[in-house]
């Protein structure tokens, strides 16, 4: 898996993750840029995205809905704040109701993408800040699997420990 | 859905508790064995007041329990809750996983000619 690493910092709310690719800069821009291709991976395998709007430019507004396994729907939206092809991305993430409109504009998280040419590749980092756990806690139950077994670090070692 | 994540505002009592270098060192030495509030107290350059009201705010988020022992108050871990808490990043860090394995679908898709 083309995974590099990631990094998470409980103290500011912040996921940072590296994966590389083995495409130009300019192709891994293509599957933000194309809403048919963003669909394809954004939403995890059991809650495919579906994205209604998708205007990337600064200031512009991406509305989308992924659907669930009983057919339920979850919608967010983005709105674009930085873009400078093919190098990076910055957008605002909220939830939204049933019609797709924000739930509250001000309860946002940012990402911010930075694409890098590699030797073979591309190395791509994302970087997600949260304002506050609940956010995070919704996400994911907005479309996350179980089974999830991954380290943490010190705290996950001396639980190891403690079985 | 994802079972035994923190009830809903729960998260953040827990996010917090946990965003102290001196309160995660006091988790990090409960999860290993017991400890009473003076023997904890011990290891830091602080009052005994000033730990145990660390040890208060592991406690309202459930990450620790306390009790009484004689003249001491010993503190527990509470490991469910710290797995609760691990697993929150975790959950997330694994949505990005599978994301960097579909766009390497997509651009595999790209290689074979599809």
């Amino acid at each position: 898996m083309p995974v590099i690493s990631s990094t998470k910092d409980v103290e500011k709310l912040t996921l940072t993750f590296v994966a590389e690719f083995a495409a130009a800069p300019d192709r891994i821009w293509q599957v933000w840029a194309d809403p048919r291709q963003l669909e394809r991976w954004w939403g995890p395998p059991t809650w495919p995205a579906t994205f209604e709007r998708h205007d990337f430019t600064v200031g512009g507004d991406s509305r989308y809905y992924m659907t669930g396994p009983e057919g339920q729907k979850a919608r967010a939206w983005w709105t674009v704040t930085a873009i400078e092809a093919p190098h990076r991305l910055e957008f605002t993430n909220g939830f939204a109701d049933d019609n797709g409109e924000p739930l509250d504009p001000t309860d946002v998280f940012r990402t911010v993408v930075t694409l890098e040419a590699t030797t073979d590749g591309t190395r791509m980092t994302t970087v997600e800040v949260f304002a506050h756990a609940d956010q995070m806690e919704r996400l994911i139950g907005m479309g996350m699997d179980e089974g999830v077994s991954l380290a943490m670090g010190q705290i996950d070692g001396l639980l190891a420990d403690a079985d | 859905m994802v079972v035994d994540l923190p009830r809903e505002g729960e998260a953040d009592a827990l996010f917090h508790a946990l965003a102290d270098a001196t309160r995660r060192d006091i988790l990090t030495r409960v999860i290993t064995a017991e400890q009473s509030v003076s023997a904890l107290a011990r290891h830091y350059p602080m009052s005994f007041a000033a730990v145990q009201k660390h040890v208060t705010v592991l406690e309202r988020a459930a990450l620790v329990t306390k009790h009484k022992r004689g003249r001491e108050q010993v503190v527990h871990v509470n490991l469910d809750a710290v797995r609760r808490a691990t697993r929150l990043l975790d959950a997330y860090e694994q949505l990005w996983r599978q994301r960097t394995t579909a766009i390497d679908r997509i651009l595999k898709e790209d290689r074979e000619g599809k």
